[in-house]
């Protein structure tokens, strides 16, 4: 059993009023955008279910934006988000839908700049998250790591490659899920770590053939 | 120091004849394991650990503080001018229990008012709970002249209720009803009120079951799906029914039913209750004619 911290139940600091469908959403917000690594030209919420239903009267939509924006679960500015300037350099809209399939607190981001990406999560109660999805990929990632995400090209070797320069940090692997759409076509990789990386193992890993994406998704504040 | 608690790994505190066998063998109080645990856990000092604690009693202090002064309306329009209505009510009508009572019921309604217009909260142990433990502990502390470091003591107290039930059980509606959101709260706050006014850890530990003895089956069932109708009031209800089993076990009152078992109590009635009542608004008070015409209201708006 996990142990029980007195700080899971004295906190967060937070603005109300649901820590699910509130902080919960501020905190996928920052999970997302980290994704994704850049301001997006454009964002398309889509809220599934209990967030669809009630998102609006807990303010969800606006800590989802919030979170994308880079406010932080306390940030008292968060209720009159859409009115902030930081909210007018982005183009965003939410859709509001049912799918019972998905979690009863499932967003999806579609984000559109430089590239396009789709980011799935659900938030799981107390203000805890996970990151479900990234383009149709399986992960698993839930704030509680620094974590490194990856996508490339399913060849031999990549795993090792990577997984290798993460050693030479001296940095353990907490948990490792992987994916891949068919044999030779993409992959991906969710690796929640022990430790933040360096700036230069990222460079790195970055530089290895035939890789897409790599994002340092940094730990989220508890 | 360190060294101990890693020896003592074994006896992690997951249930409360853990905490009152490991606290008479150490002479050591509750809190103080406790910081020592999360110090080791966290990898810090105990300075830090308090720090830490009382960034969560600041933000409480701060939010008792601004909702006290507002009325403004929550996003559905539904609740956010209650806590005004009865500091009015009191300055009529003082109340019969005196102003301890008048403290800790506007302190309740101030912070669960704030967490509903988005203002900033500590969620303890959820943010539709959030209001009971600070409206006892920050009332009795002003009240009393309590020292800051007492406070801390206090809401660690408190922390370690709500993490022993959690061994048992998830602190959500949605799995368990409110008994284990408000319940818990006011068990929480039940024993950091006994801690306050200098109970021993047994008394601590017996309040907080009897706390939780009276709410057992409570339900869910929000109007609308939204932290407003019935969790507002609510919160100031549980509130002073901590003081009720605070009071009790301060006089040497035990729960006849042990503390462990009665969550093992709550835990099942979580499971046995109906998933309509937990959370999903599906029946109970959310299903009544007038919730049904406030929910169409809210979402034609």
């Amino acid at each position: 059993m996990k142990q029980s911290s007195l700080f899971d139940i004295i906190s967060p600091i937070m603005v109300g009023p649901s820590s699910s469908h509130t902080a919960g959403a501020v905190r996928l917000g920052i999970l997302a955008s980290n994704i994704y690594g850049a301001t997006p030209k454009k964002v398309t919420f889509k809220l599934y279910n209990s967030y669809a239903q009630t998102g609006k009267g807990h303010g969800t939509d606006k800590g989802l934006l919030a979170g994308v924006l880079g406010f932080s679960v306390e940030d008292v500015r968060i209720k009159n988000i859409f009115d902030l300037p930081e909210a007018k350099e982005i183009q965003y809209k939410f859709e509001f839908l049912e799918d019972f399939n998905r979690h009863p607190n499932a967003v999806d981001f579609i984000f559109e700049g430089t590239q396009k990406m789709i980011v799935s999560g659900n938030s799981i109660g107390a203000g805890n998250v996970e990151i479900t999805k990234i383009n149709g990929f399986s992960v698993k990632l839930s704030g509680e790591y620094n974590s490194l995400v990856v996508i490339y090209k399913d060849k031999p070797g990549m795993i090792s490659k990577i997984s290798g320069l993460i050693q030479t940090e001296g940095v353990n692997i907490a948990t490792l899920v992987c994916d891949r759409t068919a044999k030779g076509e993409d992959a991906s990789m969710c690796i929640c770590l022990d430790a933040a990386l360096n700036y230069s193992v990222i460079e790195k890993i970055k530089k290895i053939d035939d890789m897409y994406v790599v994002r340092h998704v940094g730990k989220l504040e508890s | 120091m360190w060294e101990n608690w890693k020896v003592n790994m074994k006896n992690e505190i997951n249930t409360f004849s853990d905490l009152l066998l490991i606290c008479g063998q150490k002479n050591k109080r509750a809190y103080e394991l406790v910081q020592e645990k999360e110090a080791f856990l966290l990898d810090t000092s105990i300075d830090e650990i308090r720090l830490k604690v009382k960034k969560s009693l600041d933000a409480m202090k701060n939010a008792i503080k601004i909702g006290l002064k507002s009325d403004e309306k929550s996003i559905s329009k539904q609740c956010g001018d209650d806590c005004k209505k009865l500091q009015e009510g009191f300055k009529a009508h003082p109340a019969l229990f005196g102003d301890l009572f008048e403290k800790i019921t506007t302190y309740a309604l101030a912070t669960i008012e704030e967490n509903l217009r988005m203002g900033k909260i500590v969620a303890c142990p959820t943010a539709g709970s959030c209001a009971i433990v600070p409206a006892v502990l920050i009332a009795i502390s002003e009240k009393f002249n309590i020292s800051e470091d007492e406070q801390i003591n206090a809401l660690i107290t408190a922390g370690l209720i709500g993490s022993i039930v959690q061994t048992k059980v998830s602190l959500a509606g949605a799995v368990a009803g409110c008994q284990a959101e408000c319940g818990v709260a006011s068990a929480m706050s039940a024993g950091a009120l006994v801690q306050i006014l200098g109970g021993k850890e047994k008394q601590i530990v017996h309040s907080a079951a009897l706390a939780l003895k009276n709410i057992l089956g409570l339900t869910c069932d929000p109007v609308a799906g939204l932290v407003e109708i019935p969790c507002v009031k609510r919160n100031a209800f549980l509130a002073v029914h901590a003081v009720t089993a605070a009071e009790l076990a301060l006089a040497g009152i035990e729960s006849k039913i042990p503390p462990d078992e009665v969550i093992d109590a709550l835990t099942q009635t979580g499971q046995l209750m109906s998933p309509l009542l937990k959370e999903c608004s599906q029946a109970g008070l959310a299903k009544t004619k007038t919730a049904l015409k406030i929910e169409q209201k809210i979402f034609n708006r």
